[in-house]
């Protein structure tokens, strides 16, 4: 059972048929409001269906928080070429969890909002990308898609109402970098998953280069609600230019982790103190990475803000993909920057040289730092180092690696300085500094 | 080269998921179930494969480097323990899990016991860090790992046993 019990602070939007009994069947969902939407949607022109999106102000919930509706404009309609729906279940950022309960509990919210995406843009076909790891969630998602042929709402005739409209899951097999859009492209289409240059964009060339409408899980899960209570209501939820609710993963030293659904603009001390249970035995707060390990940290005191896109980024982060990691007093900040570093040098795909040459120093430079063997110049080192990286790769996971560790170094520059002269890390347990 | 039924079916159903000009869409789908039936990415498989989506064994061979799924070679053990030590986990004891894993079953990173039934890999994020620590066995996800359980799941696997014949800790996924 990975769902946690609900907190009164909140809003279950997305998430309210979480916990209901046998919540994936096709009758559950019926019975709650199910497939309503793309009834509704049956009725609507595509640009009522865009602008109704448009007037929700969701923005895209796997990282780079893009204008939903604007980017399903940008599909071109007089193309002679197939279009497609592509949905990004791939989620493999550090911290980040919330596709996997959209998936295991509701399986047919995102074949809805699928669907009338689909509608929007005029596409017959639909392929989920799910990373491998998910296998039992390919399951779940097969299952549900079966379903929804037997019922009607897939097919080449949905509803009787001449629609047709085709829907299959594909897998994965292990690699971050799969979870970029271009690279997740191409590696639907059977290849590596090495980025595309880009323009052109997946809204014009896509999958088989194919107009192709690409969001993450969460993204489409939000169109039925808005489709069905209007894209004022949604937008309502949240603040001006960032509408609705989003789950927030909330992992590390915090007493209640777990995955919540609140409103654009919540605080993030509140989630972490009201929500989150405060941090664990009693211990001061020290960092917090707001949304995934490609975002730069915040220190405890640049905390208390609200949590939507426009107030991240005036605190120099990002709101990222909702997966929220606090650390406390007793974190090391080295480690830290170590560990983020190792996973990106693990899956750079090694397609631009600035990140495949430069995670895999700074992986080195940060494991020297941190054996207590680092020098003092390494540290601006460190800095320059991912500085260079920024910016001059063509996807953005040189970027992701570069943030976090330019942000710890600048803003823990202290830690490093507690690691130099052969000193031992200060927060090491004993028994791990013992090199084998 | 021969397959159950029941994976010739789901290559079937795999290979007209995709229009008919793009078969190559089905390959990754199908090396990373096939390998769960014939236990690695073999150079066979790899031809097989090939052959089945139309493009050549070199052209496959180059996707299978890619993905750390796929197991080339002789593959993992039978049960391939996987433990998370990125970020959420490793704040909650991750690393200290893959440290027990490794002296228990005394192989290391993505290395298998000589009888060939338990495997072991550190693995990046799996997306349960709200449940940190997290293993996965191979495709079964256990939530907030304590030691204890570790000992009991590597001590069951090691004497012979499956992961459900082991009552005390369960796979948190259906």
């Amino acid at each position: 059972m990975l769902y946690n019990q609900p907190n009164p602070l909140e809003v279950r939007i997305l998430s309210r048929r979480f916990g209901l009994p046998n919540s994936q069947s096709i009758d559950t969902y019926l019975a709650n409001d199910g497939y309503k939407a793309f009834e509704k949607a049956l009725g609507m022109s595509q640009d009522e269906i865009i602008n109704e999106v448009k007037t929700s102000a969701l923005r895209g919930r796997g990282g780079a928080g893009f204008p939903t509706g604007m980017k399903w404009g940008f599909v071109p309609r007089n193309s002679p070429k197939p279009k497609y729906i592509m949905v990004n279940a791939d989620e493999s950022e550090p911290g980040t969890c919330k596709d996997r309960l959209l998936m295991e509990y509701d399986p047919h919210q995102l074949i809805e909002g699928i669907l009338i995406a689909g509608l929007a843009v005029g596409a017959q076909q639909g392929y989920i990308y799910i990373r491998g790891e998910y296998r039992y969630l390919i399951t779940i998602m097969d299952r549900a898609i079966d379903e929804a042929y037997a019922r009607g709402y897939l097919g080449d005739n949905i509803l009787g109402r001449g629609i047709k409209f085709h829907l299959a899951t594909h897998s994965g097999a292990g690699a971050y970098e799969c979870g970029e859009e271009s690279a997740l492209l191409e590696s639907f289409e059977g290849k590596r998953g090495n980025p595309r240059i880009r323009p052109p964009f997946p809204a014009v060339a896509g999958a088989y280069q194919c107009p192709t409408v690409l969001n993450n899980v969460e993204t489409f899960c939000a169109v039925p609600p808005i489709i069905l209570h209007g894209g004022e209501y949604f937008a309502g939820l949240g603040i001006p230019k960032a509408g609705g609710t989003r789950l927030v993963c909330l992992s590390g030293h915090v007493n209640k982790p777990g995955v919540y659904e609140v409103p654009l603009g919540f605080g993030m001390m509140r989630m972490i103190n009201e929500i989150g249970g405060g941090v664990r035995n009693g211990k001061k707060l020290k960092a917090v990475i707001p949304g995934g390990s490609s975002c730069p940290l915040l220190k405890a005191d640049e905390c208390d803000i609200p949590m939507d896109y426009d107030s991240l980024a005036k605190a120099g982060s990002m709101l990222g993909s909702g997966g929220m990691v606090v650390m406390d007093e007793d974190t090391c900040m080295v480690k830290a920057a170590l560990r983020i570093m190792r996973f990106y040098a693990h899956e750079s795909c090694g397609w631009c040289i600035p990140c495949r040459e430069g995670t895999t120093w700074l992986r080195k430079l940060l494991q020297r730092f941190h054996d207590g063997m680092g020098q003092r110049n390494d540290i601006v080192l460190i800095g320059d180092l991912s500085k260079n990286m920024l910016g001059r790769t063509f996807c953005p996971l040189g970027d992701a690696a570069a943030l976090p560790t330019i942000s710890i170094v600048e803003k823990f520059r202290d830690e490093f300085e507690a690691h130099l002269d052969g000193k031992p890390c200060p927060y090491e347990h004993a028994s791990r500094l013992v090199t084998a | 080269m021969t397959f159950s039924p029941e994976l010739e079916a789901r290559f079937e159903k795999f290979l007209a998921k995709y229009p008919a000009d793009r078969k190559r869409s089905a390959m990754i789908p199908m090396l990373i179930y096939a390998q769960d039936e014939v236990g690695a990415v073999t150079d066979e498989l790899i031809n097989e494969v090939a052959k089945r989506v139309g493009v050549t064994p070199l052209q496959v061979n180059e996707v299978v480097g890619f993905y750390s799924m796929l197991h080339k070679g002789k593959g993992m053990g039978k049960y391939h323990v996987q433990v998370c030590t990125n970020i959420s986990c490793l704040l909650v004891g991750g690393e200290e899990l893959y440290d027990q894993a490794r002296h228990k079953l005394g192989i290391g990173h993505k290395e298998v016991r000589p009888d060939g039934r338990v495997s072991l890999e550190e693995v990046e994020c799996m997306g349960a860090c709200s449940w940190a620590p997290a293993i996965q066995i191979n495709y079964d996800f256990y939530h907030d790992v304590t030691p204890e359980q570790l000992d009991k799941l590597l001590d069951g696997l090691m004497a012979g046993k499956t992961p459900g014949q082991i009552a005390e800790v369960q796979k948190v996924n259906p």
